[in-house]
């Protein structure tokens, strides 16, 4: 039984022909991002089953889902707000905006929100420094520039209604 | 002079070797004292590079090049020029690095000698015995693993590893089936399975073998015997998985562990098969050689820890000696 | 207003999609360089004067040149996207705005390397982008600019965007080779170079996006046209991407040469320090290079006026000096903290680290647990010249440069501020944070 959908298995497929014969192990990161985007998350029998797509062995996905950040192999929310806290950030405003989040949301950095609906998450420079604070917002990793207390109680707010 | 040879100098002592040679083997050609190794193996592909206590200073890269190179550069990967001059003892800068290095394996370790059963011959105490210093400058936290089984012969005691990768490669490239791995990043980073799965193989034990510390050992010799009670002797039998060449382990004439050979640098050279390694535990099983010599320059030898670990580096915490 | 290369056409409507973009004259490089040989395109790249973009400012045309050509394995071309270095945010600007100046960069560069499959390596949070590249080079496929005997010339090429999945480290070339590869982001132990030993073994070039993105201008104006801008050995425009306690946060094209001063406070530019505020220091190319007090970014140690090029900003080497580095320009006005900035620095490079080598490995989170305990109020004066001690000894040991990256905001902090450490560890009352009512952590 495949845990993927038709559609991700044929999209991991394809992605093959982008790499020489042989090196069908390039396709790892995009893969797990399909498999990703389809699950939430990354359980293991999705890893084992991108990995019998590749052939290659389940541990070389296990070394490579754990070392990037992007890569959730743990259950999160069905929305992952992912938000920097790096330098540049810090010097207008991020940390005092991401305990305002903990605070709005009633949780820590790294927990979910108890109707699985938030992960709240923070990570480094988004490269949008001049546009901080910024968090992004999978599945589709919108970015939400000059971040205030205000446009998250929308953003929250608007999500929730969604829902 | 054969032109093909290329001329090296390593603190004052000149050899010449062929194309390809490293920095770190033509220092071991020339004896003594060659620099330290930790993640380096030389039968492994790919080892090599990580640990970074094997740097040594290139003082003239080359005869046509007579520069020195511009950072301190890892002996075990770079490979003799013709002409080259490298500084390994002889320079101070080299010592600090190492002595850095050395530091920087050690602040995350547990120092845990007095109840590791690699203590005696581990390549980590060695280094520290040599470069380390009085004192630790480090008060911070240290990193701690739970410490796992990984199948019924092997533990994995991750709060001792130093990340050499070895026993990835030898998985790798000795077994044909690797199931471990170094998963996270960082000073996260760790050897393991993800998911619960032994490790199981016909050579899965030389895993054990390659880890110049008490990160993997051999659970089923775990806390029989303190290493240096024990006397090794060469050994060998017909074998059909491997060359059946080992060294016993034997103490009151039993076999308390069997490993596979060492060279005079700790390295093994012929793997052997797990049957060898924990299914024939009898003398009569073995032909029995002579005495194996131990040669690397091990606290075995030195006999200096005939009762106790008191290497001044290793400042054990009361917390494990009472373990 | 200034030269503009990149940017002149920036803000036309429409102008990331492939038929403005070549109603603005994009793609002309294309018949040009295939007019051109290989050598000759590569040839007016190193007339150019032209330095990496991604950081380290080496000559293109140089690098070009040392790829292995004898080898008869295939040769690539890979970009740099992954763009991750705090304070640096003008690829992404220029991808999501503009992406068929990044193809058309390609298309030529490729051609002029030999390379016949070429990859766009862009880091994975920046999907957004990836989306709108991925559309871009449709169009350009569809056109004829990609695909097989482009516009007749006989010369094929395949294009790819391959995404990453969070991890700076990816930015460092070897890394993102073994990223590209499927791998973890682990450095390789140079050399061998890419030029010789790349992607999947092969003869490789890694270039910055604003780097590829620059080559269609020089083939169209020619070497020398390009070697005209600028100063000095600093040819050419850059783009600065600006943050920090700024009026003006934002992306600029700057002609190399410009003074410190007039990007600072010019209202062109980042239009002066908010607040009427004072200038209190600034990290001039990305979170990497030496931070510089206010006197010192402004004016070098001789008294000339501090410009905005490789050898102005490197003046007086890392005494009293900096680096143009990535162009990621954060400036601290007189409220900033360089303690806790330099902790956030610090944290950033331990979470960051691959975890190969032992130096940067174990390092980078010694470094960061005593600066956040000094930053918390816990710091003894021996940890000041610690700190100091330990960044020496990560300096130069490592693998890959991630090590000097970290080592050098703590020496520079350090050398520049030494007071400020001081000052917490004396008094640790005067916190800065105090309004923080949690202590921020380190996360792995
Ligand atoms: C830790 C580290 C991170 C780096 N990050 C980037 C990056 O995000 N983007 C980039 O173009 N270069 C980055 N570089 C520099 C690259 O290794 C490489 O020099 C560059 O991509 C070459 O392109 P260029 O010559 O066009 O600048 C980084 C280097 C290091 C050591
Ligand atoms: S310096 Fe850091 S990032 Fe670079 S290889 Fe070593 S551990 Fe990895
Ligand atoms: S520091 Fe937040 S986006 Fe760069
Ligand atoms: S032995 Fe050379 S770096 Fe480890």
């Amino acid at each position: 039984m495949s845990i993927l959908s038709d559609s991700a298995i044929l999209e991991i497929n394809n992605l093959k022909s982008r790499y020489p014969q042989g090196k069908q192990k390039s396709a790892l990161l995009p893969a797990l991002h399909i498999a990703q985007a389809e699950k939430g998350w990354l359980p293991v029998d999705a890893m084992d089953e991108v990995a019998g797509i590749l052939q290659i062995k389940p541990i070389e996905v296990y070394e490579v889902a754990t070392f990037y950040t992007m890569f959730h192999v743990k259950p999160v929310g069905k929305y992952v707000i992912e938000v920097c806290r790096t330098g540049p950030c810090c010097t207008i405003g991020a940390e005092e905006l991401i305990q305002y989040m903990e605070d709005k949301l009633g949780i820590s950095v790294g927990e979910t929100t108890d109707d699985g609906l938030f992960t709240l998450k923070t990570v480094e420079c988004l490269a949008a420094c001049g546009m901080g604070p910024v968090l992004q917002i999978g599945p589709d990793y919108t970015y939400r520039e000059n971040m205030t207390r205000e446009k998250f109680d929308l953003m929250i707010e608007e999500l929730r209604n969604k829902s | 002079m054969d032109s093909n040879l290329l001329k090296v100098t390593i603190d004052g002592r000149s050899i010449e070797v062929p194309p390809g040679t490293t920095i770190l083997q033509a220092a071991r050609m020339i004896g003594e004292h060659y620099p330290p190794a930790m993640c380096y193996y030389t039968p492994l592909k790919e080892s090599g590079g990580k640990c970074r206590v094997c740097l040594v200073r290139v003082a003239q890269t080359s005869e046509a090049n007579p520069r020195p190179m511009p950072k301190l550069v890892a002996s075990c990967l770079t490979r003799v020029e013709n002409g080259m001059v490298v500084e390994n003892e002889s320079s101070p800068e080299v010592l600090e690095a190492r002595h850095g290095v050395v530091e920087f394996l050690l602040i995350n370790h547990p120092l845990d000698c007095p109840v590791c059963d690699q203590a005696g011959e581990c390549d980590l105490q060695n280094l520290a015995f040599e470069h380390g210093t009085e004192q630790t400058r480090y008060e911070e936290g240290r990193r701690e693993f739970d410490k796992i089984d990984i199948g019924d012969k092997i533990q994995l005691h991750m709060t001792r590893c130093i990340l050499c990768y070895r026993c990835v490669f030898t998985a790798d490239q000795i077994t044909n089936e690797r199931v471990h791995g170094v998963l996270n990043r960082g000073d996260a980073a760790e050897i393991g399975t993800y998911i619960k799965h032994a490790i199981e193989n016909d050579f899965s034990g030389n895993i054990v073998d390659v880890c110049p510390v008490g990160a993997l050992t051999d659970k089923t010799y775990r806390f029989k015997q303190r290493v240096w009670f024990s006397k090794p002797f060469n050994a060998h039998r017909s074998c059909d998985k491997c060359c059946g060449e080992v060294v016993l382990w034997i103490k009151n004439n039993d076999v308390i562990r069997v490993t596979a050979r060492k060279n005079k640098f700790g390295e093994v050279e012929k793997f052997i098969c797990n049957d060898c390694r924990y299914d024939h535990k009898n003398l009569e099983d073995w032909v029995i050689g002579e005495a194996a010599e131990i040669e690397r320059d091990s606290v075995i030898r030195a006999n200096k820890y005939k009762t106790k670990i008191h290497s001044p580096a290793v400042q054990v915490d009361a917390k494990f000696v009472s373990e | 207003m200034a030269r503009q290369i990149l940017f002149e056409h920036i803000n036309v409507p429409g102008i990331n999609t492939l038929e403005t973009y070549v109603s603005k004259g994009g793609y002309q490089s294309l018949a040009r360089a295939f007019k051109m040989t290989p050598d000759e395109v590569t040839e007016e790249v190193k007339k150019s004067g032209l330095r990496g973009r991604g950081g380290a400012g080496f000559p293109t045309g140089m690098k070009w040149s040392f790829l292995d050509k004898k080898s008869d394995k295939p040769r690539y071309l890979v970009c740099n996207g992954d763009e991750s270095e705090p304070g640096t945010f003008k690829d992404r600007h220029l991808m999501m705005n503009i992406p068929h100046a990044l193809i058309e960069g390609m298309i030529v560069s490729s051609y002029a390397l030999g390379a016949r499959t070429s990859y766009i390596y862009v880091r994975g949070e920046m999907m957004p982008v990836i989306r709108v590249l991925e559309k871009a080079i449709q169009e350009a496929y569809k056109a004829g600019y990609l695909g097989n005997n482009i516009q007749g010339s006989g010369y094929s090429l395949d294009l790819y965007v391959q995404p990453g999945g969070g991890a700076y480290i990816c930015g460092e070339e070897t890394a993102l080779l073994e990223s590209l590869e499927g791998k973890r982001g682990n450095p390789r132990n140079k050399p061998p170079f890419p030029a010789v030993w790349g992607l999947y073994g092969c003869p490789t070039v890694v270039n910055n996006v604003e780097t590829i993105a620059d080559v269609p201008w020089i083939v169209n104006h020619g070497g020398d046209a390009y070697a005209a801008i600028g100063i000095g050995k600093s040819t050419g425009t850059k783009l600065i991407s600006a943050c920090g306690n700024i009026n003006k946060p934002g992306i600029y094209e700057i002609e190399l040469g410009l003074p410190v001063e007039e990007f600072i406070y010019s209202d062109q530019y980042c239009g002066g320090i908010p607040n009427g505020k004072k200038l209190k220091a600034v990290v001039a190319g990305g979170s990497s290079v030496p931070i510089l007090p206010a006197d010192l970014i402004l004016k070098t140690a001789n008294g000339e006026p501090r410009l905005m090029s490789y050898e102005s900003l490197n003046d007086g080497g890392f005494v009293s000096g900096t680096m143009l580095g990535s162009g990621g320009f954060i400036v601290y006005d007189e409220d900033q903290c360089i303690v806790r900035n330099l902790w956030n620095f610090t944290r950033f490079y331990h979470h960051e680290s691959c975890g190969q080598c032992s130096p940067c490995r174990e390092g980078t989170g010694w470094m960061e647990k005593v600066l956040h305990r000094i930053e918390y109020g816990h710091g003894k004066m021996s940890d000041i010249d610690l700190l100091v001690d330990v960044a020496k000894k990560i300096e130069g040991k490592t693998i890959c440069p991630l090590g000097e990256a970290a080592a050098w905001p703590v020496a520079s902090a350090i050398r520049h501020f030494r007071a400020e450490f001081e000052a917490h560890v004396s008094d640790p009352g005067s916190c800065c944070k105090k309004h923080l009512h949690r202590e921020m952590t380190s996360v792995h």
